[in-house]
């Protein structure tokens, strides 16, 4: 299942809700990262703000107590799923293969981790995700399990072998340990 | 030893790719309905004030003595947890409230929203814009234009929780005795408006 369930209460809330100012202020910086490890720089600016505006629209419904950094990768996540299928499901033309490389471009400056993000690109989806969002995000695998709908084990096993994955390409690539 | 995890390192962002997607929250915000309170805040003569405002109109003027937490903590409580910093909606109070403190300007022309206010208290800041610029009133007098002369002490509480101070010239109201009274400004703040309104 995705994010726990948050019902509509109408009179008690544990707490009040802190201005959506703040969650923009505090979280903001993380999810772009998020964003931009996960799907580059070009589509983690749409990401971003989608996540956000989605957010907003939400966030008078939010359950008290919830995680709400895991809350915002949730959506987040189901943006980035949306890029990804219509990317596998368009491949893209030869003539427009520039705006393809520019989707899993890395997300940095060229500040030296460009080999690194472009090997991060190449992993299966959910290795992906379960890396960058325990990485970049720092959530717990028990929230990442909650957005990727598997178990605890299972996302924990999915950025273990996307790990294993980027070592053993690191290793072919400069054809020695670093 | 064993070659060394390549964790995923957190990609770099700056402030400015920040600021521009703020920009962007800001405009789908308020274009798809889901801007409930814009706020920003102003430098004037008498200290920094939040301004808020909902679609309707301007909610809120607060003297920001204590910083802004508690104000918008109170706003999104009272009126709505969709709040940004997003000083565009402003920008009609925000030159007003200026050519007023240059002595310019003597009424202030603004959709206003009471919806912080309600019952006796909500009269008596109906009434507050019927004393002029440059005139007073005292307590009582604003008790009986609200149609309550024994509530003197009412009009007090009413001015002390004006949600649009400056804007609504609770200012204005003193004490019968001619002494200046109590202000939620501050009686520094008091004195200077009231000095402002006497000088231009």
């Amino acid at each position: 299942m995705a994010a726990p369930r948050r019902e509509r209460r109408s009179p008690a809330r544990a707490g009040p809700l802190p201005p959506f100012e703040h969650i923009v202020v505090v979280h903001g910086p993380t999810v772009l990262r998020v964003c931009r490890a996960l799907l580059g720089r070009v589509d983690a600016d749409d990401a971003w703000s989608e996540t956000f505006l989605s957010a907003l629209r939400a966030y008078p419904d939010l359950a008290p107590g919830t995680n709400l950094e895991a809350w915002l990768v949730t959506i987040a996540h189901r943006k980035a799923i949306d890029v990804h299928r219509a990317h596998r499901r368009n491949p893209i033309p030869t003539d427009t293969l520039p705006d393809r490389a520019a989707t899993t471009a890395p997300p940095g400056d060229g500040d030296g981790d460009d080999e690194l993000w472009t090997r991060v690109a190449a992993l299966p989806f959910m290795q992906r995700a379960a890396l960058v969002y325990h990485y970049v995000g720092g959530l717990p695998y028990t929230e990442i399990a909650g957005i990727l709908g598997n178990s605890a084990a299972a996302a924990r096993r999915a950025a273990a072998d996307g790990r294993a994955a980027l070592r053993r390409r690191y290793s072919v690539d400069t054809g020695s340990a670093p | 030893m064993t070659t060394p995890d390549p964790v995923v390192p957190a990609p770099p962002i700056s402030s400015g790719d920040l600021a521009w997607l703020r920009e962007r929250l800001i405009l789908d915000a308020d274009s798809a309905g889901l801007l409930d309170v814009a706020y920003r805040t102003l430098d004037t003569p008498v200290g920094a004030l939040l301004l808020a405002a909902t679609t309707e109109g301007l909610v809120r003027v607060a003297y920001l003595t204590d910083g802004p937490d508690d104000i918008l903590a109170d706003l999104a409580e009272r009126v709505s947890p969709r709040l940004l910093e997003a000083p565009h909606r402003l920008d009609a109070a925000a030159t007003q409230l200026d050519e007023y403190f240059r002595g310019r300007r003597v009424t202030f022309d603004l959709a206003l929203d009471l919806r912080l206010t309600t019952g006796f208290r909500r009269d008596v800041i109906a009434h507050l814009p019927d004393i002029a610029y440059g005139h007073t009133a005292s307590y009582a007098q604003v008790a009986a234009s609200a149609g309550s002369p024994r509530a003197v002490r009412a009009v007090g509480t009413a001015c002390a929780k004006n949600p649009l101070p400056v804007v609504v010239p609770c200012h204005r109201v003193v004490r019968s005795d001619g002494s200046i009274g109590q202000y939620v400004g501050g009686i520094d703040a008091k004195r200077i408006l009231l000095d402002l309104e006497t000088v231009a």
